[in-house]
């Protein structure tokens, strides 16, 4: 089975993050990356399907220069190649833009399965993954918990809301979204990492997948991000640790009378 | 003519649940501003009953979109259907709630028409001619004031809780209802749910405590559980957990609070190192005191928190543990 994982790097959830001077985004310089977290249960899943199955995974990242260290990580792994689409035309994509990119992509690799994270931690559009079945007019389903592929199709089991679950066939190909927790996600070894080294990695510009900077007009555009305005009545407790024990729980006992 | 807003009223099992009227009153609210027509919409099969329903709130009409394609929901049924809905009416918006459903289709619907939706949508303001949704980024660390660009149609879903479902406007006398007719070509729907259901565990019934421990990834590895699990006990109080804690097996997943876990509504709930993502704070806010220990102060489940203690959680729930055990034994 040759599989697609759409792999993005975010700010580390550890970083101190700050908004730029143009209230236009965060501040950028000086903060450390990782791999957005449901693309790394993606990716696990993208690998146990290829050791079950055979084929390939092909890992395909959308982002800066920088993003290169997120997909060293994937080849680490054991993905077995790499599109890195690395363009200035590519900044400040909105989710149409990034999905039109990526799918001009893996239209030329005419995978069997694409797989991507349910969401991103950064800009949290969660349609990334739709809006690419779409353009690549294949079947999906998103929040995906656990995948079964039987020969020509898929069944997979879909989260819904509060507890439940839903089993879903779908004919291959076809795009996941994944939702973390899917699996337990593996560490790369020193014989992996050395492997990534000679493992290709392609550049794909906007040029070399058509695209021009018409295609990639955003549909939305972020006017201002800024620190979200305090409504909450919520009462801060200072003191030393001891000070603080003190005085919740003398608060919970005589204020709130929960115990 | 006026222009018109149309809102997806999405049904589960049969009935117009909460995010329905939740996406109304947004609807109604978005409608009333710019002067537009607020139609109401609903998918599925024999769904007439439900139109009327919804007929009943201040909309100027009410579409039917049926077809026994529709029976169950696809994202390829009810985005081929939403899309001919619009091609017909040319609504300025479509509005829907952020459910897990919304979240599967409307994007694909959005990209079908070459448009985007602006999703997950706080809050929405006009200023002049512009109109700004407010949308959490960084997991809600920051907001983001988003805008469309291009033609309309423009896409919008708001997140559970944005608008309040009781704020609905009941209408004067009932909408008239249209039934849209739509043709979805035979092989155009690739996917075959199967029935819902829900794992054989929920062990613990986590909505009749009434004291959660709730322990987030401040507490860094599972070996640190014991300190939760030792300030749960001096309390009498159940243990709950974030996602990514049952993600990592530390705690079984029927311990999850949250949008895909359990919706808790103890007397007092008490977050240790949980930031407040939204699909937490879904789940728990229903908690008469909110007590959060979180080393960053601007962590969103102060947002919602009765007390708030910003600092490291390993210094400070050692001496809260010993307080309350004074506490409880005086
Ligand atoms: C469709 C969907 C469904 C989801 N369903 C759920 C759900 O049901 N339940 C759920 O919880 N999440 C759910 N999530 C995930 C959710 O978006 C968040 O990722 C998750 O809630 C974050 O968990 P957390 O707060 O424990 O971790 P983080 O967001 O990583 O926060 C950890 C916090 O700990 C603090 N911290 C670190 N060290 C310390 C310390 N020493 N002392 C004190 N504080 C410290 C940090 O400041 C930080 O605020 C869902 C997501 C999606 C997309």
């Amino acid at each position: 089975m040759k599989i697609v994982v759409c792999l993005k790097q975010v700010p580390s959830r550890d970083a101190f993050l700050k908004v730029n001077a143009a209230s236009t985004w965060i501040e950028e310089a000086d903060i450390s990356y990782e791999v957005n977290e449901p693309d790394v249960y993606a990716l696990e899943e993208g690998l146990r399907l290829k050791e079950k199955l055979g084929g390939e995974v092909i890992v395909c990242t959308l982002g800066p220069a920088r993003a290169a260290q997120a997909i060293k990580e994937a080849l680490a792994k054991g993905a077995d190649r790499a599109l890195h689409l690395d363009d200035a035309a590519f900044a400040n994509l909105d989710a149409h833009g990034t999905a039109k990119a990526l799918a001009a992509a893996i239209r030329r690799d005419n995978p069997d399965l694409v797989l991507t994270g349910l969401q991103s931690d950064d800009f949290g559009y969660a349609q990334t993954g739709v809006i690419m079945a779409e353009m690549l007019n294949l079947p999906h389903s998103t929040i995906v918990m656990e995948i079964q592929a039987e020969g020509e199709h898929l069944k997979i089991k879909r989260e819904l809301e509060g507890g439940w679950f839903q089993w879903i066939e779908m004919p291959l190909p076809a795009v996941l979204t994944i939702q973390s927790g899917i699996n337990k996600p593996r560490y790369a070894t020193l014989k992996g990492i050395m492997a990534a080294k000679n493992k290709p990695l392609q550049k794909l510009t906007a040029q070399d997948l058509g695209l021009d900077t018409d295609a990639l007009e955003p549909r939305q555009i972020i006017s201002r991000v800024y620190v979200p305005q305090k409504t909450a009545q919520t009462e801060f407790i200072e003191g030393s640790p001891k000070e603080i024990a003190e005085r919740l729980v003398d608060k919970l006992k005589n204020e709130a009378r929960v115990i | 003519m006026a222009e018109e807003i149309i809102v997806y009223a999405e049904h589960q099992d049969g009935k117009l649940a909460r995010p329905a009227w939740e996406a109304v009153a947004a609807a109604q609210r978005f409608s009333a501003a710019l002067g537009a027509n607020c139609v109401g919409a609903v998918v599925g099969e024999n769904v007439r009953n439900l139109a009327e329903e919804l007929a009943g709130a201040g909309l100027s009409e009410v579409l039917t979109i049926e077809s026994p394609q529709l029976a169950q929901y696809t994202p390829d049924g009810y985005s081929a259907a939403l899309r001919q809905v619009v091609e017909l009416r040319h609504p300025r918006f479509v509005v829907f709630s952020h459910t897990y459903q919304v979240r599967d289709f409307a994007p694909k619907l959005a990209a079908s028409l070459d448009r985007v939706l602006i999703g997950d949508s706080l809050d929405y303001r006009l200023e002049g001619e512009r109109i700004i949704f407010v949308r959490q980024v960084f997991q809600g660390k920051f907001s983001a004031d988003v805008e469309f660009r291009g033609e309309p149609p423009y896409f919008v879903s708001f997140q559970a809780g944005a608008f309040r479902e009781d704020s609905v406007q009941q209408g004067v006398a009932s909408a008239k209802i249209t039934s849209v007719p739509i043709d979805i070509p035979p092989g155009a729907v690739r996917t075959r749910p199967q029935e819902k259901f829900r794992e054989a565990r929920q062990a613990v019934d986590l909505s009749q405590a009434e004291i959660i421990v709730a322990v987030g990834r401040g507490i860094k590895k599972s070996e640190n559980m014991v300190l939760a699990r030792k300030l749960a006990e001096a309390l009498g109080a159940e243990v709950g957990a974030s996602r990514p804690i049952c993600d990592s097996g530390w705690l079984p997943m029927d311990r999850q609070v949250g949008s895909s876990g359990q919706t808790v509504a103890p007397k007092l709930y008490l977050a240790l190192g949980i930031s407040g993502a939204i699909q937490h704070q879904v789940g728990m806010k229903g908690s008469r005191t909110v007590v959060a220990i979180n080393k960053d102060r601007e962590a969103p489940i102060f947002e919602i928190a009765t007390y708030g203690i910003a600092g490291d959680l390993f210094e400070i729930v050692p001496p809260l543990i010993e307080e309350i055990k004074k506490a409880k034994a005086g």
